[in-house]
């Protein structure tokens, strides 16, 4: 007699969901100890004061992402007008401007090299501008088109050179890209859904990455099979946010159920859930700083919340913005973090 | 996001789960014992029931989350933008105020979970009372909304007329006080649901996710993947918790005078006191570096390697140690790992020629069995077929020369001439804020030799802080 091929679906669905249950099963065994208990020794953070030190005016619609030079000052950010601009966040001057044919560019990411810039977003595409300095340089026509997805891009990153670029897309996948040729050099499948988010993780060996997606997973994948190595699933909605541990140990994911989560990749699970009853509103962005000691949220309720990671506690909740936190990114010597804004603004905080 | 409803093809989509979480804390205010004492509230000369002031929702706030009365009110803000609580003096200012302005609870049958997205023809029926009851009332962009409607669904404009004029006959025959309710509970509906132009869009959420025209395909292969990699997992070495938690508390504590924002940066954080001295002393081309610095190249072969400064300085030590090779290899295997893919094969060969070839000037020592496999691949050569012989290296240095270069007297030299800077404190006089240079751009970089003559760098003084 013949199989059903829904049984067969549903047979499988079940298997897999059996066997998720019995590793989380696992990784509670070796689970003897929080993180806050270990923590208990480590002296208490005082008062915290940060304050915003520079605003920067100048994109007419929400500020939708942004990422920092290698020169620790200069900034990229992208707006739903399609908007892509390059700061002197410290002048708080804007040296340059490129207009994407597409709205919604969810991800932008500066190159290493600090000569070029990368963005894209509703077009499913990233393409990639050379910064030049010529002020009548018309920085489209050098655009390079790399990344091509079926559905929208939503974040990118320079790996450690000009020469690759890592995507995540609304079609479920993350790809590695070489810039030159604009040839796929590694898929990467395994969500069920949108992928909204991704980090290089910091490692000797540079050679894993994390994503996080709307199945509310987060995968960590190996960059030369294309492998997932690691996945988690303890969050209640999409992962908005993923990012890295100083050490590379671990990494943090933001997500929409309001929570901001540390996954430890020895130890293969979740070890540390920061919470409040009074944040309602769902995580957008999420960085550590330079210590891994403090971690800051970028919420949709337009505030920032800073965390201490040992502790799990709260450690101060910042105002200004007056709308939807949508980016956040620690500078590269740790010196401030900058916030980008629905408000149409970036805020440099420190 | 999305919000619960039911797409075209009938499919639940997942609630919002900001909105689970805010109806749960709306009914918590509402619980008769521990939630916020509701009063008749005095309108004009109407009196409405259950009502509260802005005070009492914020110091509920307060005192549930044990959250300050900033963040009380915040929090509080957001129930009344996304129409949860609406205000009864000022209707059209969604704005919640922490004094004795009266508010009211919205009714869960025009909750955003419930009645999302609002539908047009519940907007025109809205409209068509409004301009019914009296003539002309209709606001500006209403009137425009209106307009519109009436031309988009014209065909059943009948139908829209006749529920209004029902739905305004049904409530004449309701108490006075019961009607204002009810009206108050519809309007405040449609400035979340249809803002005024100008006032911020709290339903705004973003592009479509989960969109059904490129969905993953979940089908037995997708299933069977799942299976295979949680199967792996399963198998997987786990370190426990407790030596996994210590080793961040170790590192923590080991960056904390390196991490500015916890600890401060000296001379001091170029973005609070707008002096980039900080930034110059810590440049890659510095004379001398910073204690610091040089500290840190001793946390990990990493921290050595990530700071061009240190990668200069232990190629220095590795010379002496006639040992130089190692470095420059792993450097050139870094080159052919991240480069560009069509000259793969030429800095592949290269490499080959520098470095692993017999007889090479640079010959790098690896063991015998690495070796074979290396220039097995280097036939076929690929982005990570140095990988291992890089990897090789890379261990016997971190190993080897790099724990003898933290004990030599190149390092320790170093770190003892290494400078700490002094404290500058901000400027006691905001008016006197220095003057926020402007740095090279590093796109510089990218000026062909045609650009010199026309290369200039804004008005750069870079190299110091001027003081006013």
């Amino acid at each position: 007699m013949a199989a059903q091929p829904s049984d067969t679906l549903a047979t499988l669905k079940t298997e897999s969901e059996t066997l998720k249950t019995k590793l989380e099963e696992e990784r509670a065994k070796l689970h003897d100890v929080e993180l806050h208990q270990v923590a208990e020794k480590t002296e208490a953070l005082g008062q915290f004061v940060m304050k915003t030190r520079r605003t920067l005016k100048g994109h007419g619609n929400k500020v939708l992402c942004l990422d920092w030079c290698k020169d620790k000052r200069r900034i990229v950010s992208s707006s739903q007008d399609g908007k892509v601009i390059v700061w002197d966040a410290f002048t708080t001057n804007k040296e340059h401007a490129v207009t994407m044919p597409c709205t919604w560019v969810m991800a932008c990411a500066y190159a290493p090299s600090g000569c070029a810039v990368a963005c894209g977003g509703l077009d499913n595409k990233c393409s990639v501008y050379p910064l030049s300095l010529d002020k009548n340089e018309n920085l489209a026509a050098k655009k390079k088109s790399v990344a091509m997805h079926t559905n929208y891009l939503s974040a990118c990153c320079f790996t450690n050179s000009d020469m690759q670029i890592l995507t995540s897309s609304g079609d479920g996948t993350c790809a590695l890209w070489d810039v030159e040729s604009g040839q796929m050099l590694q898929s990467f499948h395994g969500h069920a859904a949108d992928v909204l988010c991704l980090d290089l993780a910091p490692s000797e060996t540079g050679n894993t990455f994390v994503s996080g997606g709307c199945d509310k997973k987060s995968c960590v994948w190996d960059m030369r099979t294309g492998q997932c190595v690691q996945s988690f699933e303890t969050h209640e909605s999409d992962i908005n946010s993923v990012r890295y541990y100083p050490s590379g140990d671990a990494f943090a994911s933001g997500s929409d159920d309001a929570t901001c989560r540390l996954y430890d990749l020895r130890a293969d699970r979740e070890v540390a859930i920061y919470s409040k009853e009074s944040i309602i509103f769902g995580a957008s962005s999420v960085d550590f700083s330079l210590s891994g000691r403090l971690l800051f949220g970028g919420y949709n309720d337009y505030t920032i919340n800073v965390w201490d990671v040992l502790k799990g506690t709260r450690v101060s909740i910042l105002f200004g913005h007056e709308n939807r936190v949508s980016t956040l990114r620690v500078s590269p010597d740790g010196t401030a973090f900058c916030s980008g804004s629905w408000d149409h603004t970036l805020r440099i905080w420190a | 996001m999305t919000i619960n409803t039911l797409s075209q093809d009938g499919v639940q989509r997942q609630q919002m789960p900001c909105l689970t979480k805010m109806e749960r804390m709306i009914i918590s205010m509402q619980d008769p014992d521990m939630g916020i004492k509701l009063r008749n509230q005095r309108l004009l000369i109407t009196v409405i029931p259950h009502a509260m002031t802005g005070l009492d929702i914020v110091e509920w706030l307060i005192k549930k989350c044990s959250i300050s009365d900033e963040e009380a009110l915040h929090v509080g803000q957001l129930f009344v933008k996304y129409g949860y609580i609406y205000p009864l003096k000022e209707p059209r200012n969604l704005i919640l105020k922490a004094d004795d302005s009266s508010y009211r609870f919205q009714t869960p049958y025009y909750w955003m979970s419930t009645r999302w997205p609002a539908s047009e023809l519940d907007y025109a029926i809205y409209l068509a009372k409004k301009n019914i009851r009296k003539q002309g009332e209709l606001i500006e962009y209403e009137k425009e909304c209106y307009n519109a409607l009436h031309k988009r669904i014209n065909h059943t404009w009948d139908f829209v007329v006749m529920q209004a004029r029902e739905q305004l006959r049904a409530s004449k025959q309701r108490r006075k006080g019961d009607r204002i309710v009810l009206e108050c509970q519809e309007q405040a509906y449609w400035l979340v649901n249809r803002p005024p132009p100008g006032t911020q869009d709290s339903i705004d959420h973003g592009p479509e996710r989960r969109t059904t025209n490129t969905r993953v395909q979940l089908n037995a292969e997708f299933y069977k993947k799942e299976i295979e990699h949680n199967r792996i997992s399963l198998a997987r070495n786990r370190v426990k918790s407790s030596i996994c938690l210590e080793s961040y508390v170790k590192y923590c504590e080991q960056y904390q005078p390196h991490d500015p924002i916890m600890q401060g940066c000296l001379p001091s954080n170029p973005w609070i006191t707008d002096d980039i001295m900080f930034w110059n002393m810590n440049s890659e081309t510095v004379a001398l570096p910073t204690k610091l610095r040089v500290e840190r190249w001793s946390f990990s072969f990493m921290e050595l390697l990530n700071d061009q400064m240190g990668r200069k300085e232990f190629l220095t030590y590795l010379e002496k140690e006639f040992s130089a090779e190692n470095l420059c290899f792993w450097q050139a295997c870094e080159d052919v790992r991240h480069g560009e893919t069509a000259k793969i094969p030429e800095k592949v060969d290269e490499v080959y020629k520098q470095f692993l070839a017999p007889g090479a000037s640079r010959w790098v020592n690896i063991d015998s069995k690495t070796m074979e496999k290396t220039l097995e691949g280097l036939k076929r050569p690929h982005r990570f077929v140095l990988d291992d012989a890089q990897m090789h290296i890379y261990f016997l240095m971190k190993k080897d020369s790099y724990p003898r270069y933290l004990k030599s007297e190149l390092y320790k030299n170093l770190l003892a001439r290494a400078i700490v800077p002094q404290e500058t404190k901000k400027s006691v006089f905001p008016f006197m804020r220095r003057q926020r240079h402007s740095s090279p751009s590093p796109a510089l970089a990218t000026q062909t030799a045609e650009d010199d003559g026309k290369a200039k760098y804004s008005n750069s003084n870079s190299g110091t802080a001027s003081r006013l």
